[in-house]
């Protein structure tokens, strides 16, 4: 049994860990951008920042796209309620309402990152060390998922807890391909110009993807291998597939626990045939920008249904 | 002005106490080096457990936690018998005083507690009288504060009824004291107290309403989490295995409180609420409160859930009630109170409050309702200036307060830079009220951090330590 504020502040506690990482992420991923490619930096710090949908907000604080910039409002401005920061004391104060149902080491390594992030982002971060911070919070996070894998029981508090991560990390993916849709567009890229290059491993890279992508496809860059990759590809852990993969699965788990079948089981369900049924060809045929857009469209829907149907408010 | 005290470790004197032998000899054993290294890897399992507490009005330190000491307060299995005895005898008339209260309130015919100190006392709830609680208990989880001030002398400063905090403490404490010197407790033999949210589990289920259908659901009502005791509520949730709730997770279906969970609303037999009365309902209570069950009282009165600590509790460990307490325990057992109270000074009679105002710089003035060491004045430590302006409104409100004698609390030694060094110290044991009484072999220590100080609460600088009852 699971009370209904319990299973809310699961789902966000990881929306919200996952959210912090992946801040992280996208601005390594400009990072490289910015010093890799000097002339058009800026232009890739305003897709890094409508990757995060936090663009509109950044400009009411700031006039120039520059990596201090950025990284400042993404990583550590409380105000912006997505930075890394923000998201890490978010995750922390629902873990600290959902104590009871945590192991005490995922308690731990949460409160162990908000305390080890509190302190690092307390200043603004000079340039030389933002690898480092970067690199920090990517470690804390994997730790926290490391004693959340390592030591919870897989039951209703687990399959809550990763309905808000799949969820988000759809989201992401979802969002960073969007942004950058353009580039992967057959009629306007030309396969191998350096520009296209960076661009695409600049997206592989905000999803961690830079690597695995060679030991999955050709060495070169291709840009319907890339949309497959981040859509398609079932074992790829950032891809919409894979995510949907798992949250049908925990779905499915709970719909057998509690005997019940609900809207959310239908939604996600229909996202998964979708997906496990098309091909990369139909998906640029009938326009990757509408078929992104109407995926986070049905994500988002997925969510308020699952916060409806499990009696989150 | 230093007050000469009884130092519980050392008395200067007699040397050193016997519960004390096999501590001091492994005591004496240890690096200083070392043992300075422990009490800093203690800081750090506390803040890493997140064991923190929240102080109201100081916004910088929103989480803080409460010093721990790393020498233990021990207490000999003689001690704690005769400590025991006068704990339920109290117990027991706290509950009897509270089911008289509120029913025939004979104490009161026979002239023993004045008519007017419940009548137009805040802490009386008018919408208890003639309720009876499931199983007939009031008070379910008592907090005794004692202090010592010799050898053989205990006095009970205050009787926490309603909803006594630390025990969390208490359990964490020795926690990690077992953590940092595994090899004291294979030397020394100690009482474990490890069992106390299982004691507390059974007990609440003990006191059911009649009505309950096999085992009950039992809950854990906090304030939410940013209450300045949240951490307790969720470590005694947790380590009982039931739910901890808020009031927006609450409400009454069906004539019974029932709690939403992601498969719809389920009925919760037994509420061990962490919310202050007035805040329980807001349709009866305080209407703009959200931190309660609308209708919970209804429920309540038809007898269909038990509330722990019963409302309306808080008339039994009144301040202005607590001088009263040789009086009650001897009107309901029919034997002297085996633990003493305190002398105190009712400030609403006009010869104290003459002495008081004469002798201020000498006594602890507290007010009635307060809590938290919080609106006291403590006469030895203050300015004179505090004096005078606590006498104005002591004299524009006597009733509002009592005075007390500054006692040399009993101290024994914290580790400090410089070595061990006395510090004032007070107990509280932790007591469980069912169809039986029982009381934990140990409870929280309190200790005044600071030199000489005797303000031992957790919101004014005070630490606390494992209390050892020895198993001899």
């Amino acid at each position: 049994m699971l009370l209904g504020r319990t299973a809310n502040g699961l789902y966000w506690m990881n929306r919200y860990i996952e959210r912090a990482e992946n801040m992280a992420r996208l601005v390594d991923a400009g990072l490289r951008m910015a010093l890799t490619r000097t002339q058009n930096a800026s232009e890739e710090w305003n897709s890094v920042l409508l990757s995060a949908g936090s663009d509109a907000a950044f400009t009411q604080k700031y006039s120039d796209y520059t990596a201090a910039n950025v990284a400042d409002f993404l990583l550590r401005d409380t105000s912006n309620p997505s930075s890394t920061m923000a998201s890490i004391e978010t995750a922390r104060n629902n873990a600290r309402m959902v104590r009871t149902a945590l192991t005490r080491e995922t308690w731990e390594s949460i409160n162990e990152a908000w305390m080890s992030l509190k302190r690092m982002l307390a200043e603004p971060i000079d340039e030389r060390d933002l690898p480092s911070v970067l690199d920090a919070i990517k470690r804390e996070t994997a730790l926290i998922r490391g004693s959340f894998y390592g030591t919870m029981l897989r039951n209703e508090i687990f399959d809550f807890s990763q309905l808000g991560t799949y969820v988000e990390r759809a989201d992401n993916t979802a969002r960073i391909l969007d942004v950058k849709y353009y580039v992967l567009l057959p009629s306007i890229s030309w396969v191998g110009s350096t520009l296209d290059n960076y661009q695409w491993e600049s997206i592989l890279r905000s999803v961690s993807a830079h690597r695995s992508y060679r030991w999955v496809y050709e060495a070169d860059y291709k840009p319907s291998n890339i949309a497959d990759y981040l859509i398609l590809n079932v074992r790829m852990p950032r891809s919409l597939t894979f995510c949907y993969r798992f949250l049908t699965e925990h779905l499915r788990f709970l719909g057998d626990d509690y005997g019940e079948r609900h809207a959310c089981h239908a939604t996600a369900g229909k996202t998964q045939a979708m997906l496990t049924a098309g091909s990369i060809k139909d998906i640029f045929d009938a326009g990757l920008h509408e078929f992104l857009a109407n995926f986070i469209c049905d994500n988002t829907r997925l969510g308020d249904e699952i916060a409806q149907d499990y009696r989150f408010y | 002005m230093r007050l000469a005290a009884f130092d519980e470790m050392l008395p200067e004197i007699s040397g050193l106490r016997k519960p004390y032998s096999a501590y001091d000899r492994w005591l004496k054993e240890q690096d200083p080096a070392r043992l300075t290294e422990k009490m800093q890897d203690a800081e750090r399992v506390f803040r890493k457990t997140g064991i923190t507490f929240a102080v109201y009005g100081e916004q910088e330190a929103s989480e803080r936690l409460i010093p721990f000491d790393i020498v233990p307060r021990i207490i000999s299995g003689n001690e704690w018998r005769r400590l025991t005895q006068g704990i339920e005898q109290r117990v027991q008339a706290l509950n009897a005083f509270l089911d008289d209260i509120y029913h025939r309130q004979e104490i009161l015919r026979a002239g023993r507690v004045p008519k007017e100190l419940i009548a137009r006392n805040e802490a009386f709830l008018p919408e208890m009288i003639g309720v009876r609680p499931p199983a007939g208990v009031y008070t379910h989880i008592i907090g005794v504060d004692i202090v010592r001030i010799s050898e053989n002398e205990f006095y009970v400063l205050e009787d926490n009824a309603r909803t006594p905090s630390g025990v969390s403490y208490m359990l964490e404490n020795r926690e990690t004291m077992m953590q940092l010197f595994p090899e004291l407790f294979q030397q020394i033999k100690v009482r474990p107290v490890e069992n106390y949210p299982q004691l507390l589990r059974q007990s609440l289920a003990a006191v059911r309403p009649q009505s309950t259908k096999g085992a009950p659901t039992i809950a854990v009502l906090t304030p939410g989490s940013f209450n300045s005791a949240y951490f307790e509520h969720a470590f005694l949730a947790d380590q009982m295995g039931v739910q901890l709730v808020e009031g927006q997770d609450l409400r009454v279906v069906d004539g019974h409180v029932a709690m939403r969970t992601t498969e719809g609303y389920k009925q919760i037999d037994v509420l061990y609420r962490r919310v202050d009365d007035s805040f329980l309902d807001p349709l009866t209570f305080r209407p703009d409160s959200a931190l309660g069950v609308p209708g919970i009282m209804d429920v309540y009165r038809a007898g269909n859930i038990t509330i722990a600590n019963a409302p309306g509790t808080g008339i039994a460990d009144d301040k202005a009630i607590y001088s009263y307490m040789p009086e009650i325990v001897e009107f309901y057992t029919g034997r002297k109170a085996i633990l003493g109270n305190i002398p105190t000074w009712r400030c609403s009679e006009p010869d104290s409050l003459k002495y008081v105002l004469e002798h201020i710089d000498e006594l602890v003035v507290k007010e009635v309702h307060g809590s938290g060491g919080y609106g006291m004045l403590v006469g030895p430590a203050a300015t004179k200036k505090e004096c005078e302006d606590f006498s104005k409104k002591l004299a524009a409100k006597p009733s509002n307060y009592i005075a007390q004698p500054t006692l040399a609390l009993s101290t024994c030694p914290i580790l400090t830079d410089k070595g061990l060094a006395p510090r004032h110290v007070d107990l509280r044991p932790y007591v469980l009220v069912s169809d039986r009484i029982q009381i934990v072999p140990g409870g929280l220590t309190r200790v005044a951090l600071k030199e000489g100080s005797l303000v031992v609460n957790s919101s004014q600088g005070g630490g606390t330590k494992d209390t050892w009852v020895l198993d001899d």
